[in-house]
């Protein structure tokens, strides 16, 4: 079963849509506490998050960094716009590379589905070129470390 | 035909994965290309160069111009990139339903 839909919208947007099998409660919250995200914002295998802040109010601010533990590592540093308890959170984020990439816009719903919660986050970019340098950047560390896995075995 | 082995080191540069970022939005000169990169245009020819090699860019003469474009092999490794975005994300959402299955059982716990 695919769960997970993430397709490009127009010039400047990426749509994601997750359903989840527990209360909106429950997803917001996972969203919006600090203890929790740093069990599950991971990307890939083998990363970890020391550091997540997270102020979930309008204008908090959100700073999550990551490492391999082998001395790769990258941050992400965002602000909270607006949240509407339980159903939806807007806010900006950019990734530090080190450098700062162009901020992206998201905007995350909950909405009660069933007995579970369809969670859709549609991300804005500055630009059709910004977008596809996100999906490009967005993965450098996974696809780095494939990359370099994939050479070694040629 | 593109030869894997050429095609996997093209790609294992972070500047030539984003000039291809850059062609994802439409075709563009070596001038254009340059712009954003902290490089000569020299430097540029050189990456374009490798890309072509690979099969992921293809190039056209217009007058001294030779603007650039994704070839069929670029554009599917962009749509590659929102795959590998979708699995990030998927592994997350994945953790997190555990999280979340974690969280319910020690709430249950607590009610009496």
């Amino acid at each position: 079963m695919t769960k997970l839909t993430i397709r490009t919208e127009g010039d400047k947007h990426v749509v994601v849509i997750r359903r989840f099998a527990a209360s909106p409660e429950a997803v917001y919250r996972a969203h919006t506490d600090a203890k929790l995200i740093q069990k599950w914002m991971l990307g890939p295998e083998g990363w970890t998050m020391p550091v997540c802040i997270n102020e979930p109010r309008p204008g908090g601010k959100i700073r999550y960094e990551w490492t391999d533990g082998q001395g790769g590592s990258f941050y992400l540093t965002g602000e909270f716009l607006e949240l509407v308890p339980l159903s939806r959170i807007v806010h900006v984020e950019r990734m530090h590379l080190p450098d700062p990439t162009p901020d992206n816009h998201v905007e995350t719903s909950f909405v009660p589905d069933g007995n579970g919660t369809l969670m859709t986050m549609r991300m804005t970019l500055p630009d059709a070129e910004t977008r596809a340098a996100m999906l490009a950047s967005g993965m450098e560390h996974g696809m780095e470390a494939s990359y370099v896995r994939l050479e070694s075995l040629m | 035909m593109m030869n894997l082995d050429t095609a996997f080191s093209a790609l294992a540069d972070p500047t030539r994965r984003a000039i291809l970022a850059r062609l994802a939005t439409g075709e563009a000169t070596v001038m254009e290309l340059a712009a954003p990169f902290d490089m000569t245009q020299p430097a540029v020819s050189r990456h374009l160069k490798v890309l072509e090699g690979a099969g992921l860019i293809a190039r056209r003469v217009e007058g001294a111009k030779r603007p650039c474009r994704l070839a069929p092999a670029g554009i599917a490794e962009i749509d590659r990139w929102l795959e590998m975005l979708r699995q990030a994300l998927a592994a997350n959402y994945d953790r997190l339903d555990q999280v979340i299955a974690a969280m319910t059982t020690n709430e249950n716990k607590r009610t009496p």
